[in-house]
């Protein structure tokens, strides 16, 4: 592992005395026959912000559906900060939500959006009027305080949105799909913003989404889902470089998978027979298999080795036909046919500025990647 | 391709012109001054002023304005109760069959709406003693069972257009049931509700079939009047009322058709 180990203190999960600030206990919920969320079990510790990461229809939204209170549980235990929420109706709970949708009410203006969770608690006027210019000027939206939400951008609702769930300073908030609904550039700035605001207020996120560079860049941990289970949770590092799964592996960005069978288990590597790659394929940290167990090695793409000429020390080498190039801008993706019939996938940062691509259609390259590119997966 | 849109153009005037054309002489020989209704004899507005001092019409217009007021507003209170009924609860047995009948009115004859609408309040009369006699009561009932069918129609389309995740925002925020009704869900359907009431009030107004089976005495509306009038020869201050209706109704549509253009447009951005 070329990573270093991760430092306790600023990462609550590894530290076992720390308390979980959100709770989900074996939670399941049913739609008559259909399981939408099945026996999820998770800890969210206070600060983070924790991703839910799965396809459409993998329950994530139901689940954070369920921790606002709009959904019962079938079976299971929610607790937010040591209080069990059974029971509690969303009016009650410490949390908000920034919806998919924004749900800004459409007959107030932005400031009344924003005030109306204040004005439901009560607080007097003069604190009300305080809090939202605070809210609006964190968003930047000052300027926009009188206007209706169908006279504003689709960013700047987003900001309103935004501001709304947080005027309220709820112990946890959740986001679904945050960003959906905005262009790549400004999704981009968001994402900052996002993370500066939740740190200077120090509220615990759950984001719910299906795009993994959003969760990339937001996160402080991931949690994988698919049909109703969480399948992994971990740093965005963790769930890209040592995915434990097939599903995690091909989900989170583009991934090579060489079918084979272990040969050899070395005591710091093992060997596996892959009739794919047309050989044996080394991966340094050993998996506690036996020999002839089916595993799969899943190698990333940018982590191979591409070019005419030789490729110098690698522990595994390979060569092949390009059979395609598509060409990204700062990148270039090649499909590579295989000698054994099989398509690689590499990809490639440019980084000479140059009219003609090196490598074209047709040409025979040598490729490679270090042993500890490579990981095992279960298949 | 020239050809065939002047082709439609001349098909869309001819349809136009046999639609408005009678309507058009008749505004125009209200303004007649001639005491024969198809011989004009110069322009007057003396049919108009006569009209104000008739008091039949007068009564009749008063009587016809306060049954279509409380009637436009029962029905949009029943309409509204039934769209949601309709829309927000889940899939419930004979759900489909209440939602036919809510609509069934729409197409049902007037004839029969009146009839049997005049056979069950002279049945609950015998029964249990309400309501006393027919008059105004009873037509404003009557008109609200069709009121409330077109309401409901109206406002079940909005109901279903709008994004009730504005709901959950609010129950989120804080505010219980009854306060996110009252303070994010009338708003928002509001434009329905008023189009709803202004088209439920213009079809009471207009209504003359079913008042006339569920009217008593002294308790005549306006077209009932009018139908009365005409029936013994047209007189040219009939033309004049109509006028007025025609012009009273068409601003009621107008407003109700830009309310629900305007929430279209709202809604979609």
């Amino acid at each position: 592992m070329s990573e270093a180990t991760p430092v306790p203190d600023a990462k609550p999960w590894n530290d076992p005395s720390a308390v979980p600030f959100l709770q989900i206990n074996n939670v399941t919920k049913k739609f008559g026959s259909f399981t939408a969320v099945n026996n999820v079990s998770l800890d969210v510790y206070k600060g983070e912000i924790f991703c839910l990461l799965g396809g459409s229809g993998c329950g994530k939204s139901t689940l954070l559906r369920m921790l606002s209170g709009f959904e019962d549980l079938s079976s299971g235990q929610i607790i937010i900060d040591g209080q069990d929420q059974a029971g509690i109706a969303p009016y009650d709970r410490p949390t908000n939500m920034m919806f998919q949708s924004y749900a800004l009410f459409p007959h107030m203006s932005v400031e009344k959006n924003i005030a109306y969770g204040l004005k439901r608690d009560g607080l007097p006027k003069a604190e009300i009027a305080t809090r939202v210019t605070e809210m609006l000027s964190l968003v930047q939206m000052d300027d926009f305080a009188t206007r209706k939400p169908h006279q504003l951008s689709g960013g700047q609702r987003q900001r309103v949105a935004l501001a709304r769930s947080l005027v309220k300073k709820p112990k946890l908030l959740m986001l679904d799909e945050p960003l959906g609904a905005l262009d790549k550039k400004l999704r981009e700035e968001t994402q900052f913003e996002l993370i500066n605001i939740q740190e200077s207020l120090g509220v615990t996120f759950v984001v719910v989404t299906h795009d993994q560079e959003e969760a990339m860049t937001l996160s402080s941990r991931i949690g994988v889902m698919t049909a109703g289970q969480i399948v992994q949770v971990g740093t965005p590092r963790e769930i890209y470089e040592f995915p434990q799964n097939r599903f995690v592996a091909d989900f989170i960005g583009s991934v090579n998978i060489f079918e084979g069978r272990i040969t050899e288990d070395g005591e710091d590597h093992v060997m596996v027979r892959s009739p794919d790659a047309g050989g044996d394929i080394y991966v340094p940290h050993g998996i506690s298999g036996v020999i002839g167990q089916k595993v799969a090695v899943a190698v990333r793409p940018e982590k191979v080795q591409i070019s005419k000429g030789d490729l110098g020390d690698l522990r595994n080498k390979l060569s092949g036909t390009i059979d395609e190039i598509a060409y990204l801008g700062n990148s270039s993706v090649y499909q590579v046919r295989l000698d054994s019939g099989k398509m690689l996938r590499v990809s490639q940062s440019n980084q000479a500025r140059s009219e003609e691509s090196a490598l074209t259609y047709k040409d025979r390259v040598n490729l490679g990647w270090a042993g500890s590119a490579g990981i095992v997966v279960t298949s | 391709m020239k050809r065939k849109s002047r082709f439609l153009m001349i098909v869309g005037i001819l349809g136009f012109v046999f639609l408005y054309a009678p309507i058009l002489s008749l505004v125009i020989f209200s303004f007649n001054e001639s005491r024969l209704v198809t011989v004009w004899g110069g322009f007057s507005t003396k049919w108009y002023g006569e009209l104000f001092r008739d008091p039949q019409i007068l009564d009749a217009a008063w009587v016809s304005l306060r049954i279509a007021l409380a009637s436009a507003t029962l029905s949009v209170v029943i309409g509204t109760v039934a769209s949601f009924v309709l829309i927000r609860f889940r899939r419930f047995r004979s759900k489909t069959l209440l939602s036919m009948m809510i609509t069934a009115p729409l197409v049902m004859p007037e004839v029969i709406i009146g009839l049997s609408l005049l056979l069950m309040f002279v049945a609950m009369e015998n029964v249990i003693g309400w309501p006393g006699g027919r008059g105004l009561l009873t037509i404003i009932i009557a008109h609200s069972t069709f009121g409330a069918a077109y309401s409901a129609v109206i406002i079940q389309s909005r109901l279903v257009d709008m994004d009730l995740s504005i709901e959950e925002a609010a129950l989120d925020l804080g505010a219980r049931p009854v306060r996110v009704f009252f303070d994010v869900t009338l708003p928002v359907i509001a434009p329905a509700l008023m189009s709803g009431w202004l088209l439920a009030f213009t079809l009471s107004l207009d209504d003359l079939v079913v008042a006339s089976f569920v009217s008593g005495p002294g308790a005549s509306t306006l077209p009932m009047v009018i139908f009365s009038k005409v029936r013994l020869g047209v007189s040219p201050d009939v033309n004049a009322l109509a006028t007025i209706i025609i012009g009273l109704v068409s601003l009621g549509i107008i407003v109700a058709a830009l309310q629900i253009n305007r929430s279209k447009r709202m809604s979609r951005r």
